[in-house]
C-alpha cells in the first residue's frame, strides 16, 4: 500500500471517529443523525432481514439497464459522429454545454411520455449518462493515430472490422473514461428519479425514511448506496489502470 | 527476360486541391519495372512523392493517370494479396502483445489456430523477437517495435515488400544493424523489396537497383546500378565503391535536393 493510501484510510477513518464523538456526546443530536457504529449495525440488521432486497434490486436493475443502454448506443453514436465530420462539428457545442441542462427539469414530460413506471427513471439514467459516453468516445478516437488507420487498410479491413478490431481498441483508455462517467450518472439519474417520481426503490426508499424520520433505515440506505457506487467504481477503476500500465503509462 | 514483377506505365498521381485552389501535381510521369527478387531502393528529396509512390504500388491510393499493375494485374483501391507494407511510423497495436501483434493479419485472414501459432513462432524468431513474445510494444525499444512491425508483415508471406523509411526514426547504428537483418530477410525469403528512403547511404548499401527521383512532381532521373553480390552486409560502406555510388547519387540529388528547401537558383 503507498503512504498516500494509508493517508486516505486515516482521513476517512479520522472523520468517521469524529462523527461517532461528536453524536456521542451530543453535539449532534440523535434526531440529525445517529452515530457511525449505530448506523453499520443498523446496515446490517436491513441487510440480514432482506427488507430492503426488493428496492435494491429495483434499483440496480435499472441503473444496469439505463447504463449499458448508455454505453452501447453512447459507444455505437460516437463511432458514427466521429465518421460524419460535418454533423459532428454542428452538434459538439451541444455536447459541451449538455450538463448544463438540469435533465431532472424534464420528469413531467417524461412521466407524461413513458408514464409513471420504471421507463421515465431510467431514461433519466439514461440521458445522464450517454453523452459523456459520446464525448468521451469521440475524445478516444480523435487520438488513434493516421498509421493505425493505414494499417487496418494493409489488412483490407473494411469501415466495421476497423472499428471493432483497431480504433475502439486503440482508443479504449478513453472509452473506458466514458464509461465510469457513465456509471456514475446511470447511479445519480435513476436514484435522484426515484426520490422524485418512484413509489419503488433505494431512492424511494430513502425518501420515505426520511419523511418518516426513520433514522434507522435512512442512514444505512445512503451508506450502502455510497458504498456501492464506490465499490463499483474502484473496480473500474482498477481495470482501466490495469489497460494504461500494459500500454507503458504509469 | 521474366516480366517485370511490379510495373509502372505513366503513372500519375495529382491530388484536387479543395477550394479552387491549384492542385497538387505531386508525381509522374513515372515508368518503372521491379524484377522478381530483386531489392529496390528510391530515393529522393523530401516531398518528391516518394511515399505517394509507395502509396499507389500498395494499392493505398489510386494512380490520377496510367497503370499499376503487380503480377500482371492491375492494382485498383485495395491492397492485393502478396504485398506487404511496413510504415514509417510505429504501426504496432499497443494492446497486444507482440505475438498478438504478429498473429493480427493471419487471424483476419481466417488461417487455422494451429497455422496461426506455427507461422507467428517463427516470425518471432526470424526477429529474434522470441523472448518478447508476451510483452507489450511500449516495453520495447523503438528498433525492437520497427522488428515487430516487420514480422508482422513477413508472417504474411508476401511476394513484394514495400517498405517505406521503415528505419527513419532510428538511430544510425541501429539502422546500420537493422540494414543487415533485411538483407537477410530479403535472402531468405526471395521476396522482391521496394525501399523508400531519404537515405543515400541506406539505399546505398541496401540495394541492387537504385531509383533517383526528382523534386515535386516526382519523375524517376536516373536508375543506378549496385552490382552488389547477393550476399552482402553493412560492411560494405568500407567498399572504395560504396563511396563512388553514394557520390553518383548525390551529384543527380544535389541540384533536386536545393528545389525542394526553395533554393533551386542559388546553386
Amino acid at each position: 500500500m503507498t503512504r498516500q493510501a494509508r493517508y486516505r484510510i486515516a482521513v476517512i477513518v479520522g472523520a468517521l471517529v469524529l462523527l461517532e464523538v461528536l453524536c456521542r456526546i451530543g453535539t449532534i443530536d440523535r434526531l440529525t443523525m445517529p452515530p457511525p457504529s449505530r448506523i453499520a449495525l443498523d446496515l446490517w440488521v436491513m441487510l440480514r432481514s432482506g427488507s430492503m432486497a426488493g428496492a435494491m434490486l429495483k434499483t440496480l436493475t435499472n441503473v444496469a439497464i439505463a447504463f449499458i443502454a448508455a454505453v452501447l448506443s453512447g459507444v455505437a453514436l460516437g463511432v458514427f459522429l466521429h465518421g460524419l465530420r460535418a454533423v459532428r462539428e454542428t452538434l459538439d457545442p451541444l455536447f459541451a454545454t449538455y450538463y448544463a441542462i438540469p435533465v431532472f427539469a424534464f420528469y413531467p414530460l417524461l412521466i407524461i411520455l413513458f408514464g409513471l413506471g420504471d421507463t421515465p427513471q431510467i431514461v433519466i439514467g439514461y440521458m445522464l449518462a450517454v453523452v459523456a459516453v459520446i464525448v468521451n468516445t469521440l475524445n478516444g478516437l480523435d487520438r488513434v493515430t493516421p498509421v493505425l488507420l493505414r494499417t487496418a487498410r494493409i489488412y483490407r479491413m473494411g469501415p466495421v472490422k476497423t472499428a471493432l478490431k483497431v480504433t475502439l481498441p486503440c482508443a479504449a483508455p478513453h472509452l473506458l473514461t466514458g464509461v465510469k462517467l457513465a456509471l456514475a450518472y446511470a447511479f445519480i439519474g435513476i436514484v435522484g428519479a426515484e426520490f422524485l417520481m418512484s413509489q419503488t426503490g433505494m431512492g424511494f426508499e430513502i425518501s420515505f425514511a426520511y419523511n418518516n424520520f426513520d433514522n434507522a433505515v435512512m442512514y444505512p440506505l445512503i451508506v450502502l448506496i455510497i458504498a456501492l457506487a464506490t465499490a463499483i467504481n474502484m473496480t473500474l477503476t482498477h481495470l482501466e489502470k490495469a489497460l494504461l500500465r500494459r500500454r507503458g503509462y504509469q | 527476360m521474366a516480366p517485370a514483377h511490379v510495373s509502372l506505365r505513366e503513372v500519375t498521381r495529382v491530388f484536387p486541391a479543395p477550394g479552387g485552389r491549384d492542385a497538387v501535381h505531386a508525381l509522374g510521369p513515372v515508368d518503372l519495372d521491379l524484377r522478381q527478387g530483386e531489392f529496390f531502393a528510391i530515393v529522393g528529396p523530401s516531398g518528391c512523392g516518394k511515399s505517394t509512390l509507395l502509396d499507389l504500388i500498395a494499392g493505398l491510393a489510386a494512380a490520377t493517370a496510367g497503370t499499376v499493375s503487380f503480377e500482371g494485374r492491375e492494382i485498383r483501391g485495395e491492397v492485393p494479396d502478396g504485398i506487404g507494407v511496413v510504415l514509417q511510423e510505429d504501426a504496432c497495436f499497443p494492446w497486444l502483445t507482440v505475438a498478438d501483434n504478429i498473429a493480427f493479419g493471419l487471424r483476419e485472414a481466417g488461417a487455422p489456430r494451429k497455422e496461426v501459432t506455427r507461422r507467428t513462432g517463427d516470425a518471432l524468431a526470424l526477429m529474434g523477437l522470441g523472448d518478447f513474445a508476451n510483452s507489450y510494444p511500449a516495453q520495447l525499444s523503438g528498433g525492437m517495435r520497427q522488428r515487430v512491425c516487420i514480422a508482422r508483415t513477413l508472417v504474411m508471406q508476401p511476394r513484394l515488400v514495400l517498405l517505406d523509411e521503415p528505419f527513419g526514426a532510428l538511430d544510425q547504428q541501429t539502422r546500420l544493424l537493422m540494414g543487415d537483418e533485411l538483407l537477410r530477410l530479403w535472402r531468405e525469403t526471395g521476396a522482391t523489396v521496394l525501399l523508400i528512403t531519404h537515405a543515400l547511404d541506406e539505399a546505398a548499401m541496401l540495394a541492387d537497383r537504385i531509383g533517383v527521383m526528382s523534386a515535386r512532381p516526382g519523375t524517376l532521373l536516373d536508375i543506378v546500378e549496385t552490382r552488389w553480390p547477393r550476399e552482402r552486409s553493412s560492411r560494405i560502406v568500407a567498399d572504395p565503391s560504396f563511396g563512388e555510388i553514394t557520390g553518383r547519387l548525390w551529384t543527380v540529388l544535389r541540384e533536386e535536393s536545393l528545389k525542394s528547401i526553395g533554393a533551386g537558383e542559388r546553386r
